[in-house]
């Protein structure tokens, strides 16, 4: 039987291990699209007069791109607090089905709940996209410590990125800078119709993007909320019309 | 009274602005998505109203974005700004849906544009 201070030692070079190699597998594709969208997104939050303190602490404690930019939207639209975070919450609870999907993948059988809560943060597409794809080739019990690595790195990694933006933003000739604020719509014009997972997903994409500005000029203050709601219910009676229609 | 991101001049308004409604509304699904673990199905129907709503609500930001947008971006038409964008998503979805083909499309679309002086 080997010594417990070996043992113990030998677990931590394996949890360092898998740690690390969670850190490389934030180095992908996906990983560039991902700090793309957040150089768009720094510019964004820039010209919504957010300084740069403000967006990295935003970056790092909201850490999902369609909330950040439902919440620099509810800024520059001038929303109030309890409008602005009723808009990010609607905008959020997709994370909840995500998170359910991958606990029972990072689980092991002797995982803390309590790491479970404080890894869920780093839950956003990105990240999640990569862990279920790759989270079944390692070990069960080292699966939390890879999630840190790869979770930890995106987040930490994008938040120097926001950063990095700001820093060199006031010295961009202007079309660059035109560029860098398309980023952001075109974007989620590609991503969110990729992650659509049924037909209503794609009405309700189409309905947002015309309600959105029908709103801001009609309601302003509550147009996120009122193209997302509407456009939302419509979409989802749409679907139950297209599932009634194709059950008869 | 509207207690809007600049409503109170203090250093730390903006900072409780986002814990509130950017963490908070985040972080609480997050946590209850680890409370339910594995005891949702992926495909019932509230589900499918969470994600039309969540959805429309981000094409809603995106929507503006494009028709009212802020910055050195305000400079340029916005008929070139559709364009730009509609030639992006039609790059997207034809030659095999990668993101990354729609953001050279529509970047380079855009540049174009701004060097003819549309």
């Amino acid at each position: 039987m080997p010594e417990p201070a070996a043992d113990l030692v030998r677990t931590i070079a394996r949890h360092r291990l898998w740690f690390l190699r969670g850190v490389s597998g934030a180095f992908s594709l996906p990983g560039l699209i991902l700090a793309s969208a957040f150089v768009g997104f720094a510019g964004l939050a820039k010209e919504a007069g957010l300084t740069l303190a403000q967006s990295v602490f935003m970056t790092g404690a909201v850490w999902a791109l369609p909330a950040h930019v439902v919440l620099v939207g509810a800024i520059l639209s001038g929303n109030s607090l309890a409008a602005a975070a009723f808009a990010v919450s609607l905008s959020s609870v997709r994370l909840m089905p995500m998170v359910v999907a991958l606990v029972p993948e990072m689980r092991g059988p002797a995982t803390r709940r309590i790491t479970l809560y404080a890894l869920s943060h780093f839950v956003a597409v990105t990240s999640w996209v990569l862990a279920m794809e790759h989270l079944r080739r390692v070990p069960l019990d080292m699966r939390t410590s890879y999630y840190a690595g790869l979770g930890g790195t995106l987040m930490v990694g994008n938040m120097a990125v926001v950063a990095a933006t700001f820093l060199i933003a006031e010295s961009l000739p202007p079309p660059v800078s035109a560029a860098l604020f398309l980023l952001t719509p075109i974007y989620f014009l590609t991503s969110l119709w990729g992650s659509a997972r049924e037909r209503a997903g794609h009405v309700a994409m189409v309905l947002g993007l015309v309600l959105g500005p029908l709103f801001h000029v009609w309601l302003p203050g509550f147009d996120l909320l009122a193209a997302g709601l509407l456009g939302g219910v419509a979409a989802f009676l749409f679907h139950r019309l297209a599932k009634r229609g194709g059950a008869a | 009274m509207s207690l809007t991101f600049e409503a109170i001049d203090a250093w730390w308004w903006p900072y409780l602005f986002i814990l509130v409604a950017g963490w908070l509304a985040t972080d609480a699904w997050r946590w209850l998505g680890v409370y339910l673990g594995g005891r949702i199905s992926d495909a019932s129907d509230v589900l499918v109203l969470v994600r039309t709503v969540a959805t429309a609500l981000v094409a809603a930001v995106i929507g503006n974005l494009i028709i009212f947008p802020s910055g050195a971006l305000a400079a340029t038409s916005l008929s070139l700004r559709l364009g730009a964008s509609a030639l992006g998503f039609v790059a997207y979805l034809a030659l095999g849906r990668r993101v990354i083909v729609g953001i050279v499309a529509a970047e380079a679309a855009l540049a174009i544009g701004m060097l003819a002086g549309l």
